[in-house]
Parts: C-alpha cells; sequence; structure tokens
C-alpha cells in the first residue's frame, strides 16, 4: 500500500468507527487513536519524508482534508451524544404534570367592598370626593337637617335605633349631604361627593331584611345643577355598572329631602326586559332613590336656594349585589361563611 | 288604596285607556300601580240558577233542589244550607267550575244522591272573610230578584271590575279617594273629571233646634253635625255593596255603608252616630281626661289621656275623635235618627292617639297624612242626601258645627325660567300653562311668571319647587334631556381611604379573607379584647345580642369563626375594616375610630401529598403583622400577660414609634372554650395611629457599591434572655456598617446545659464607601460579642 492508500483505508476505518460510537469516552478515545500524538496518522505520516517534491504537497492535502472531515464529523457526533445524554437524563425527570400545583393561600375581598369601590372608582373619574361618615349620628343631622322634622310620619321610632333622645345610629347615609355642605367652601366651587357606609334600621334580620346595611349617598351642588344632570349622571353610572345596552325608567317618587323625587328603575340586566324572576316578571328592577335637593335642604345649610341647586341619590350595596350575583339572603353577607367568602376572590 | 275601574270611569267619562295601560302611564306620572286584579280572576262556570223544588233528606241537614240554569233540564244540586227556599235566586257553580282557591266542581254524590253543582255563598267564590257580609252559617248568597237565570254571576257582583291597587307616598295623600284619583287620571291624561252631585233637600224643622256643637280643644278645627230622623235600617243595594267590596270595605247597612262610600268617595271620614243614645242635646269635642274610659266599636274598653281627642255627650265618650266610634252610640238595626259627623281632626295627634292604641282606621290613617279640608261640607251635605235616598226619612235643616271653616287656598308663582333651569328643559310658556290647566290650577301668567292657586285637594304643594315637580311629572320624567354637570374638580380618594385599600390589599396577600361583622353586640363583647369602658349603647335594643357598639371588632371574627367551624370549615383566616366606638368625654357622640382586626384558627398550608398540614401559631399571625408594618421605623412587640382574654405568654403588644397600635396574640384557651372554636390567633391594630404615624415617603437609598459581607455568630444564654434584648444589645454595639442582624437558628434541649438556649445570628456589614478589611470585621464583631458577654451573660460559641 502506499501512503495514498494508507491515508484511505484509515480514513474508512475512522468514519466507519466514529458512526458506531455512543459515548463521549469511546469517541475521544477514538480521536486519540487516530490523530494523537502517537496515533495511526502520525505513523502514516512519518512516511513522507520518502516521498518526491511532487508527492509530498499531495499527501499533505490529503491528510488535511481527512483532518478537517474528522473533525467535523467528531464534533457532530459529540453534540449528537451530548443530546442523547440530555434527553435520556430529561426522561427520567418526567413529573406527573396533572398533579395539583403547591397550594398558595390568598385571601378575598368582601364582595360589599368589591362593590363599593367599583362605584366609588366610578364617581373618582368624574370629579367626585368621597366621604367618610359617622354611623353615630344625631337627630339633628339624621332627621331634622334632611326635612323630617320631630312629627314627621316618616321617621316612626320603631325604625330607628336610638341612642338618646337626641343620639341614634343613622337610618341612612343622608346626614353626610348636610355635613359635607356645612364644610363645603362654596366660593372655591361647587360641591360633588359620594358618601358610602353602614346605615342601620329597627328591623329584624331575615332573608329581605338585616339591621345593618350598606348605602352610598350621592350629592352635586352647584350653581345651575339641573334634573337632566342627575338623568345623565345615573344614566352614566348605571351603564358602566349594568352595561350599556341597559335601559333606564325615572319614576316621580317622594322623599322628604328630594324635589322632585325620582325613582330609577332599570331594564332586567338578566332576561333584558322580557321578564323573569330577577325582575319578578316586570322587566324592570328598582335599583335606586334620587331628587332635587329640597330648598328647605340647601337653606338650612346656609346656601341660597335661589342661586344653588343639587341633586343627591341613594344606592344601597347589598341590593346591587344581590341582583348581580343572584344573592338570595342578605344574611349571607355578615355571616362570613368561607364558602361565600371565597366566590368573591379576585 | 283600591281604585275601581268602573267607578273611575263613571268619575272620567272620557277615559280610553284600559287597565293596563293606566298601570304604565300612574307608574311613571306619581302614583306607583302595585298592580291590577279582578276578583272574578280564577273562577269560572259560575251561573245565576233559580231554585225550582227543595226536597229534605231525612235526618239530614241536606236538601235536594232542582235548580234551573236556564237549560233545557234542571239540575239536580244537593246543598245544606239553612237559607234554601223555593224561587231564590243563587250562584251556581256548574259541573267544571273553578270556585275559591282553584276547587274544581265534579259531578258528585251525597249520600246516594246524584248532585250536578254547588250552590255557593260570597266565601264560595273568593270573597275575603274581611269584605264579606255574610257569615258562613248563614248559608247561600241570594241573587237579586230580577237576576236572568243562566246568566254569568260576575256583572251583577261587579267582580268583573277591575281593581288598580295604587301605592301612594305620603305627600301624594289627595290620591287616598276615588275623586283624588279621578283628579289625578284627569290631569294626566288632559281630560274633565266629572264628580258625583247630589240634591240635598232639608225638611223644615232645624237641627239646632235639637242639637248644639262645642270645641273646646285647638286640635279639631272644625266639627259639623247634621241629623236625619225616620231612617229604617236595613241592606244596602246591591251596587253599593258591590263598590264597597270592591274597594276592601266589608259592608253593614245602608247607613253605615254610606259614610263608607263617601269616605272612599270624598277621602272624608264621617261618622254616624245613633242620636238617641246620647241622652243630651250638646255635644261637647274636647281633649280627654287623664284616666276617662270608654269602649270602641271594636268593643275593646280603652283608658285614655289627655292628648286624645273624644267626641262626647253627656260628660261621657261617644268617640274617640277622627279614630273609632263608641260601641253605646253605634247604628243598629233599631236605630231611626242619625246624627252624621263630618270633621277635621289634627293629623299628628291622630296618629299618636292610633299608634298608642295600635289602632289603625280607614279614618284614621287619612287624618294622619291629610285630607281636603276644603269639602269638609260637601261630604256632609252629599251623605245626608244619600241616606235619605237608601233610608228614608228626612235630613233636619242647617248644619251643627263649631265654625264655618275654610282653608286659605295658597298661591304659589314660579317663573318659566325657573322651571327650565331647574329641569335643564327648553319648555315654551304654552306648554308649562297647558300643564298647570290639566292639573286643575287656578293659573295667572304674568310676562313669564306663573302664579297657580292651588285647590285644596292638592295640600301638598307649597312651594316652587312642588310647581316643578308637578311640570316634570306630567311632561314625563322620561322625556327630559340628560346632560352632565360641568366638571373642575378631580377626584380624589383620602389618605385614610388610600390606606384602608392598602391595607386591604396587605391583608389579602396573606391569605386573609375579609368579612364584614355587626356593629352591634352584647354588652360583654363590646369591650371584651379591650378592658373596661364605656359604652354606647341603645335605648330600646331588639334583641339582646344587639344592643351594645362594639368597642373591638375580635368578638364579631371569633363568631364568623365558630359559625365556620360548626359547618366545618375548619380552617378560618379572617379579617375585618371597620369603626370601633369609644366614649367621647366632649360630645354626644362616641368617637368612631377605623380598626382593623384578624382571626386565624385551623391550617394556614393543607395537608397534600407534597407536606403536612401546617397549623397556625403565634409567630404566623406575627408575621402577618409584621408585612403590614414593614414600612414603619420603628416596630415593637411587647410581652403582654394582663388581657383577660388572651393568653397570657402568647400575647404582645404592638406599639408603632412608641406608641401602642394594637395587639397580636393566641386568644385564652378558656375564651376559645367560650366561643366553641380551635385553638385561634387574633391581632388588633388602630389604623389611624398606623394612618399617622405612616413614614410619609420611601426616599430612595443608593444601591452600595461596595459588597456587604456577613459573619454569623452563636450564642449560648439563659433562656429567659429574649431574642428583642440580643438584637437591641448587637444594635447598641455602635458599629456603624452594621445593617441587618438575623436570627437563623434557635435550639434548647439535648447537649445543652439546662436553663440554656442557643441562638446564632447572621450579621450583615454593609460599608458605604470602600471594602472592610478582615482586621475591621474582624473588631467589628469582637466589639459585638464584647457588648453581648458584659451585658447579657453570654457565651460565645
Amino acid at each position: 500500500m502506499n501512503l495514498q492508500e494508507k491515508i484511505e483505508d484509515l480514513r474508512k476505518r475512522t468514519l466507519s468507527d466514529l458512526l458506531s460510537v455512543a459515548d463521549e469516552k469511546t469517541l475521544n478515545n477514538l480521536r486519540t487513536v487516530m490523530l494523537g500524538k502517537k496515533g495511526e496518522l502520525t505513523e502514516i505520516l512519518k512516511g513522507m519524508k520518502d516521498l518526491t517534491n511532487e508527492e509530498r504537497p499531495v499527501i499533505g492535502a490529503l491528510a488535511n482534508a481527512f483532518r478537517d472531515e474528522f473533525g467535523a464529523k467528531f464534533e457532530a457526533k459529540k453534540v449528537e451524544i451530548e443530546q442523547a445524554v440530555m434527553n435520556a437524563a430529561l426522561e427520567s425527570e418526567t413529573l406527573d404534570v396533572t398533579l395539583p400545583g403547591k397550594a398558595q393561600k390568598k385571601g378575598s375581598r368582601h364582595i360589599l367592598t368589591q362593590t363599593q369601590e367599583e362605584i366609588e372608582e366610578i364617581f373618582l373619574g368624574m370629579g367626585y370626593e368621597i366621604v367618610d361618615g359617622y354611623e353615630v349620628e344625631t337627630d339633628h343631622y339624621n332627621f331634622e337637617r334632611m326635612n323630617l322634622p320631630k312629627d314627621h310620619p316618616a321617621r316612626d321610632m320603631q325604625d330607628t335605633f336610638y341612642i338618646t333622645n337626641e343620639v341614634l345610629l343613622r337610618t341612612h347615609t343622608s346626614p353626610m349631604q348636610a355635613r359635607t355642605m356645612d364644610a363645603h367652601d362654596f366660593s372655591k366651587g361647587g360641591l360633588r361627593m359620594i358618601a358610602p357606609g353602614r346605615v342601620y334600621r329597627r328591623d329584624t334580620d331575615d332573608a329581605t331584611h338585616s339591621h345593618q346595611f350598606h348605602q352610598i349617598e350621592g350629592l352635586v351642588v352647584d350653581k345651575n345643577i339641573t334634573m337632566a344632570d342627575l338623568k345623565g349622571t345615573l344614566d352614566l353610572v348605571m351603564k358602566k355598572m349594568f352595561g350599556q345596552d341597559r335601559e333606564l325608567r325615572w319614576r316621580p317618587s317622594y322623599f322628604p329631602f328630594t324635589e322632585p323625587s325620582v325613582e330609577v328603575d332599570i331594564s332586567c340586566f338578566k332576561c333584558g326586559g322580557k321578564g323573569c324572576n330577577v325582575c319578578k316578571h316586570t322587566g324592570w328592577i328598582e335599583i335606586l332613590g334620587a331628587g332635587m335637593v329640597h330648598p328647605n335642604v340647601l337653606e338650612m345649610s346656609g346656601l341660597d336656594s335661589s342661586v344653588y341647586s343639587g341633586f343627591a341619590f341613594g344606592l344601597g350595596q347589598e341590593r346591587i349585589a344581590m341582583l348581580r350575583y343572584g344573592i338570595n339572603d342578605i344574611r349571607g353577607f355578615y355571616q362570613g361563611d368561607v364558602r361565600f367568602l371565597e366566590q368573591f376572590g379576585k | 288604596m283600591q281604585v275601581s275601574y268602573k267607578w273611575l270611569k263613571e268619575l272620567v267619562p272620557n277615559l280610553r285607556a284600559t287597565s293596563a295601560e293606566l298601570e304604565q302611564k300612574m307608574s311613571t306620572s306619581g302614583i306607583e300601580v302595585e298592580g291590577v286584579t279582578s276578583p272574578m280572576e280564577g273562577l269560572s262556570k259560575l251561573v245565576v240558577g233559580e231554585i225550582l223544588s227543595s226536597e229534605d233528606i231525612p235526618d239530614t241537614h241536606l236538601h235536594i233542589t232542582q235548580v234551573n240554569v236556564g237549560a233545557e233540564e234542571s239540575l239536580q244540586i244537593v246543598c245544606g244550607a239553612p237559607n234554601v227556599r223555593v224561587g231564590m235566586k243563587v250562584i251556581v257553580a256548574l259541573v267544571g267550575a273553578r270556585i275559591a282557591d282553584n276547587y274544581k266542581i265534579k259531578k258528585g254524590k251525597i249520600r246516594g244522591v246524584e248532585s250536578l253543582g254547588m250552590l255557593c255563598a260570597l266565601d264560595e267564590i273568593g270573597i275575603d272573610e274581611k269584605i264579606n257580609p255574610m257569615k258562613h252559617e248563614d248559608g247561600i248568597f241570594e241573587m237579586p230578584a230580577d237576576a236572568k237565570v243562566g246568566d254569568s254571576i260576575f256583572s251583577y257582583l261587579d267582580m268583573d271590575d277591575e281593581i288598580i291597587e295604587l301605592s301612594i307616598t305620603p305627600n301624594r295623600a289627595d290620591a287616598l279617594s276615588m275623586h283624588g284619583a279621578a283628579w289625578e287620571v284627569g290631569a294626566i291624561y288632559g281630560l274633565p273629571v266629572q264628580l258625583e252631585k247630589k240634591d240635598l233637600v232639608e225638611a223644615s224643622e232645624s237641627a239646632a233646634s235639637k242639637i248644639a256643637v262645642k270645641v273646646e280643644t285647638d286640635k279639631v278645627p272644625t266639627y259639623k253635625i247634621r241629623l236625619i230622623e225616620g231612617v229604617k235600617i236595613a241592606k244596602s243595594p246591591q251596587w253599593l255593596q258591590n263598590r264597597l267590596m270592591n274597594a276592601g270595605v266589608k259592608p253593614i247597612n245602608n247607613v253605615v255603608d254610606v259614610t263608607n262610600y263617601v269616605l272612599m268617595a270624598f277621602g272624608q271620614p264621617l261618622h254616624s252616630f245613633d242620636f238617641s243614645k246620647f241622652g243630651s242635646d250638646e255635644i261637647l269635642v274636647r281633649q280627654a281626661k287623664a284616666g276617662e274610659k270608654m269602649t270602641t266599636l271594636d268593643h275593646v274598653e280603652r283608658e285614655l289621656d289627655d292628648s286624645d281627642i273624644v267626641v262626647t255627650a253627656n260628660g261621657l265618650p261617644v268617640a274617640l275623635g277622627g279614630v273609632m266610634g263608641g260601641a253605646d252610640s253605634e247604628i243598629t238595626d233599631e236605630t231611626t235618627s242619625v246624627a252624621l259627623e263630618a270633621a277635621l281632626f289634627d293629623g299628628t295627634s291622630i296618629r299618636k292617639t292610633s299608634q298608642k292604641f295600635a289602632l289603625r282606621s280607614e279614618a284614621s290613617s287619612r287624618f294622619e297624612k291629610g285630607i281636603n279640608e276644603g269639602t269638609v261640607r260637601e261630604a256632609l251635605d252629599f251623605a245626608a242626601a244619600m241616606i235619605v235616598e237608601l233610608a228614608g226619612g228626612k235630613v233636619l235643616s242647617g248644619v251643627v258645627e263649631s265654625n264655618d271653616y275654610q282653608p286659605i287656598l295658597p298661591k304659589v308663582s314660579i317663573t318659566l325660567s325657573r322651571v327650565n333651569s331647574a329641569l335643564g328643559t327648553d319648555l315654551s310658556l304654552e306648554t308649562v300653562e297647558k300643564i298647570f290647566v290639566q292639573l286643575g290650577f287656578g293659573v295667572e301668567v304674568e310676562g313669564e311668571k306663573f302664579t297657580c292657586e292651588i285647590p285644596s285637594r292638592r295640600w301638598d304643594i307649597h312651594i316652587e319647587a312642588d310647581l316643578v315637580e308637578e311640570v316634570a311629572r306630567i311632561y314625563g320624567y322620561d322625556n327630559l334631556p340628560s346632560t352632565l354637570p360641568s366638571s373642575q374638580n378631580a377626584g380624589e380618594l383620602t389618605q385614610m381611604q388610600k390606606f384602608r385599600r392598602t391595607v386591604r390589599t396587605g391583608l389579602e396577600s396573606s391569605g386573609l379573607n375579609e368579612v364584614i361583622g355587626y356593629s352591634l353586640v352584647t354588652p360583654e363583647k363590646a369591650t371584651e379584647f379591650v378592658g373596661q369602658l364605656e359604652t354606647t349603647t341603645l335605648m330600646m335594643p331588639m334583641t339582646e345580642d344587639r344592643q351594645t357598639l362594639r368597642a373591638n371588632m375580635i368578638p364579631g371574627l371569633l363568631d364568623i369563626v365558630n359559625y365556620n367551624q360548626n359547618r366545618k370549615n375548619a380552617d378560618v383566616a379572617i379579617y375585618e375594616i371597620g369603626n370601633i366606638f369609644l366614649p367621647n368625654p366632649d360630645d354626644i357622640r362616641p368617637i368612631e375610630v377605623p380598626n382593623l382586626a384578624f382571626a386565624i384558627s385551623g391550617n394556614v398550608v393543607d395537608k397534600s401529598y407534597n407536606g403536612q398540614a401546617v397549623p397556625v401559631d403565634f409567630y404566623y399571625a406575627k408575621g402577618i403583622v409584621e408585612n403590614l408594618l414593614e414600612a414603619y421605623k420603628e416596630v415593637e412587640f411587647i410581652p403582654s400577660n394582663n388581657q383577660a382574654a388572651m393568653h397570657p405568654g402568647r400575647t404582645a403588644v404592638i406599639k408603632i414609634n412608641g406608641r401602642v397600635a394594637g395587639f397580636v396574640g393566641q386568644i385564652h384557651p378558656a375564651t376559645a372554650k367560650k366561643y366553641d372554636i380551635a385553638e385561634t390567633y387574633v391581632a388588633g391594630l388602630d389604623m389611624q395611629v398606623m394612618l399617622e404615624e405612616l413614614p410619609a415617603q420611601t426616599i430612595f437609598t443608593d444601591i452600595p457599591k461596595v459588597q456587604a459581607v456577613h459573619r454569623d455568630i452563636a450564642l449560648l444564654i439563659d433562656a429567659e434572655v429574649t431574642h428583642a434584648q440580643i438584637v437591641s444589645v448587637i444594635k447598641s454595639s455602635r458599629i456603624k456598617t452594621l445593617s441587618q442582624v438575623e436570627l437563623f437558628d434557635i435550639y434548647q434541649g439535648k447537649n445543652l446545659p439546662a436553663g440554656k438556649k442557643s441562638m446564632a445570628y447572621s450579621l450583615t456589614f454593609q460599608p458605604v464607601e470602600n471594602t472592610m478589611t478582615d482586621e475591621e470585621i474582624t473588631a467589628a464583631v469582637n466589639k459585638i460579642t464584647k457588648n453581648l458577654v458584659e451585658k447579657l451573660d453570654i457565651e460565645i460559641r
């Protein structure tokens, strides 16, 4: 065999061996045996000195080509082996991904708080301030300042928790109307506020009555506030809360502290007005009471009712939440059953 | 108020709207309609029959009747009524008929005798006991003699009428009468109203010659009497009975029925006395005397006081004025002379009396809410004429009265521009004027100013805003434009409101569910975790459980833990943010302090395939508090062993910047037992203090460019020495670069001397500019350990 044939023979054997290599150690070994300092190729190339000047570069080129080829195939084989090793390892690490994850404790916000915050966001966006009120009120603010003088039929003792003859648990959030009007500096512009909070009535607790519940009072007082402004405001708020395709119905009503007074119905969000159990088959749901602030209420806060006017409204969080989520028993809000609370976790 | 649609159509003859249309229109223009019903709803196959023969079934109360119902053959019907009579017109429920309570009539056999239907009493066709003039034992109902055999019975009894149920707000008591309802319907449709009129013929003899009237109280603005003599008491004609029943009133006799009819028509309460029972020719109306007694028409003896108004004759009360007549002067079948009263009684006074006696009559409820003061005389005259019409006799001439009171009709003015600026509309002068005319107001227009004379039937209208409401409702609320007020303000939460939201988010991310408890609790619970203090208690609580305002929120949370654990929800982690109520020496109102509290019971990590369950412990609860108070400069937990409801060894008072802010710990096992709950950890914090001590703003500190170094030290110390003491000594060693002290190991027990424990701390040194040399670090650590050895007798291990 001449040199050329020897190299070709080595090449064939080497590449053939390379093909069957299955682990990194054998692979490295092969390289040493073939190409190392004492390797077969080195041995073959020792015969170069006997070659003619014409033959030498040819054999040199042949040897280099073989080295390059081996190098490339070696690297490819190495990657292949590493991958196989990795794959085997990964396979051994396989998990049952359908097992439950590690439980994370997370709390929930009460649905009445969520409802309140949602309403607060809407009004904040319209430039209202949010006022925290007193739950224990005076007769003066709860009734008299709301145009309910002492003998008014609408303030029967039965409905009110009195602490003394002059101090009581507020029966509505309306006293915050008088309190904020008293405190507001109208020389710096109009007033717009909502006042959320707890209110209390002498009611026996059952599925539809609670001696403690929540209201949100709203009040806007300025020059040139109109009933159209009341309609526009509530229309916007109700559609944000219950959907843009809701319709509103406005019915005259009576509250001692507003004139004109209005009760607002929205078209049923469950059946769309066709009639169902939520709207008691009327297509409409009574959702809030409102009206233009009674001139007496303005005057008692020292406002000239021929210059200032305003509107007020009251929303009930329990009612809204009950309607929206189909809650049938008002006591559920206060019992704190974990199974109730967790349904409203965000 | 029940409004008969048939009667209403007589009063508003041009009314074309159906009852359903009326319901919609009235509800959106001022008076809510609760619903429309018909007395014949659910009834069928009820016809007029005539009894042709009646034969008794021996040894029973039953009769076999042959009844003509207009068919070719008469029907054999077995009937047990005592008043069955040949020739009587009766109500026949045919086979297949539906009667009261949806009962279906079937062909049947009674005592072996075939019966093809049923002869009915009024209760059997659904007439409620409250308005039924007959008792069940009186037997079957007798139809009018001229009723046509085979006809449906409904039109004879006006059961084909429709009853519109009005829900009247306190300001619209004017609609508590048919005339008022008619005016309202006329106004909203722009239709004329035609009220009933009667010509009163008076006899020559004068009433004043037989009776005098005197009023000695300012609570009765006017009191009027007419005398009618020679009446014959009998049943009222069927049409009147029908009308009363459809109005929800039980027919009694022709005199009482007239007073009730006029009450329903005019809204004017009247009372009829048997004049012969007075034993006196003077009626005196006065405040009752304390202890004075009388028996009212409902046969209850009542003891009066000087806030009640009485009508007296011969020194004795004959009526509780404006509320109920007396039993002694009641109209009976023997009555021949009637003293008919029409008066005005003060509403507030009537309200007090009827509340005190829990005696609410049609009369008292109307006086409470106000009546039309302009038609007292008209109603009286109408009733007198109608009594004579139905019961015969004669009306003596003249009204005997305390005065000829007439209300002053208020004049209320408003300009067109005020109307439009209040409503945001652009209504024309003509539109607004037309509305006032439609309402029956006497309106004068001068330029753009309207002056309305308000009729006495609308006593709710006094001021400009009332006129605005009238215009708005007749124009239609739905027709008003919809605009938004122009805004200059930016809405913003207050500091406390923002803080509450932040705290909520923090607590929820610690796994707590928000609850809302009751503010009213028992007096014991009100102060249970805060020690003795003055509480705020209701004057008249409804139940023992809800009488005192809470001065802390933890008992409410424990009740909720109990509620859950009773229902097998063993793991409970809850918090509440709300107000507590503390004594206030400077005001009649208590101070309301925003508070937060939480309670955790059961496991905080559930048992699962990859780990054991972890029950809540003190450090878990404390960790939540620490998380919450991370931003504060100085937070201390001071052992507290003197809170009765808390575990003496597992409770800490929490101080923020030296101020007491609350506490955290395990509730006393005795407390847990009392509440019937498992081991529970709680915390209560004053949010006012938390907010006041909250650092104004986070100031950014540059990230140090130099690496921090850590050194660990292990200490052997007396078991009583607390972690806080050790940290305090370490920190007092004046090493500027010391930035963090962290406990990473604690051990007590085997291999250690008794009464000793081992604690290991990791110290972090963070130099600002230059890296610390080994010598510097060693010097710092030595300074610290020396300090510990000197102050706490610690052995460095």
